[in-house]
C-alpha cells in the first residue's frame, strides 16, 4: 500500500476545536512520477481563511467560509454553513518540506513532491 | 472446450490489492461525505454534479448563490427565460494523461440547474459575480413586482 495519500479519519480532539462541526470537502488525488497533486474543493474560502499544517506525517487542511451575505428572506437553501476540514496521511515518499499550495476559485491545489531518492531512476549498464 | 480464451492474469497482484484498499477508503469517505448528513442533495450521488444553490429575496432583488468551485468564468452560462433562472456550465478534466488518479471525488463534466423565480425580474439588469468559487447572481425585481406603499387618503 505504498501509493496513496491516504485520508486520516482520526479526529484530532484538541480542546476548543472539538466542539466545532466541520464537513469534509471533496478531494481528488492525482499521482505521477514526480509526486502527488491534491485538489480540495472549498467554495467560499479565500486565501486568508485557509489554514494547513503537517504534523506527525499528517496533512490537515482547514478552510473557513466567507459566504456572501444577502439581506432578505431565504427562500431555498442547499448549501452547508459548516467550515471545511480534512486530514490526509502522507505517504513516506513525500518530501513534506516541499509541499506547495495555492487556492483559486475555491479549489485548493497542493503539490506534494516525492523525495529525490524514491523517484524512478533509470540505471544504465556500464 | 472453453468459452473464454484463457488470458494471462494481469501479472502483478499488488495493484489489485491496492484497489481493495482504495475501495475501503472510498467506503470510509462515503460515510463522511456531506450528502449523507445534508438534506435534499442525495441525488448528486447518481446524477453527476448538482451544485448547491441558495435563493434569497429582499425588497429590491432576488439573489441566487451557487457553489461552483474551480470553474473558469467563461464556462459558466446564465440564462433567464419565462421566469426561470438557469445556470449551466462545464468543468473540464485538466488532470492530464500522465497523472493517475488514486481518488476522484471532484466532479467533472456538465451541470445544469434551473429555478423558478418568485417574482418578475428585470432581465436587462441582472448582475453576476464569481468569487472564491461562488457565483452570486443578483436579479433586480421588475418595477411592478416591488412592494409599494399605498397611501390611504381619508376623505
Amino acid at each position: 500500500m505504498n501509493t496513496l495519500v491516504r485520508e486520516n479519519h482520526s479526529n484530532a480532539s484538541n480542546g476548543e476545536r472539538a466542539a466545532e462541526q466541520f464537513i469534509a470537502p471533496a478531494a481528488t488525488v492525482l499521482e505521477n512520477a514526480e509526486g502527488y497533486t491534491l485538489e480540495v474543493e472549498m467554495p467560499g474560502v479565500s486565501k486568508e481563511n485557509l489554514e494547513m499544517w503537517v504534523e506527525n506525517n499528517e496533512l490537515t487542511i482547514v478552510g473557513r467560509r466567507s459566504i456572501p451575505s444577502v439581506e432578505g428572506t431565504l427562500l431555498h437553501r442547499e448549501s452547508r454553513q459548516e467550515n471545511f476540514r480534512r486530514a490526509f496521511e502522507l505517504d513516506p515518499s513525500i518530501d513534506a518540506e516541499k509541499i506547495r499550495a495555492k487556492i483559486e476559485q475555491g479549489v485548493v491545489t497542493l503539490t506534494l513532491p516525492k523525495a529525490e531518492q524514491v523517484k524512478p531512476r533509470k540505471i544504465s549498464v556500464a | 472446450m472453453s468459452l473464454i480464451r484463457y488470458q494471462t492474469p494481469n501479472s502483478v497482484m499488488w495493484p489489485s490489492l491496492n484497489r481493495w484498499a482504495s475501495l475501503r477508503d472510498d467506503l470510509d469517505t462515503l460515510l463522511e461525505l456531506p450528502f449523507l448528513t445534508g438534506s435534499g442533495r442525495q441525488t448528486q450521488l447518481f446524477s453527476g454534479w448538482t451544485p448547491a444553490l441558495d435563493l434569497y429575496q429582499n425588497a429590491d432583488n432576488v439573489v441566487a448563490i451557487v457553489e461552483l468551485p474551480g470553474m473558469r468564468k467563461e464556462d459558466i452560462e446564465i440564462s433567464l427565460q419565462d421566469g426561470m433562472l438557469t445556470i449551466a456550465g462545464e468543468r473540464k478534466d485538466e488532470s492530464g494523461e500522465e497523472n493517475g488518479a488514486t481518488r476522484t471525488e471532484r466532479f467533472t463534466g456538465k451541470f445544469r440547474r434551473s429555478i423558478t423565480l418568485p417574482t418578475r425580474v428585470d432581465a436587462n439588469k441582472v448582475n453576476a459575480i464569481y468569487k472564491h468559487g461562488i457565483l452570486t447572481v443578483t436579479l433586480p425585481k421588475a418595477e411592478e413586482a416591488k412592494p409599494k406603499q399605498i397611501q390611504v387618503n381619508v376623505s
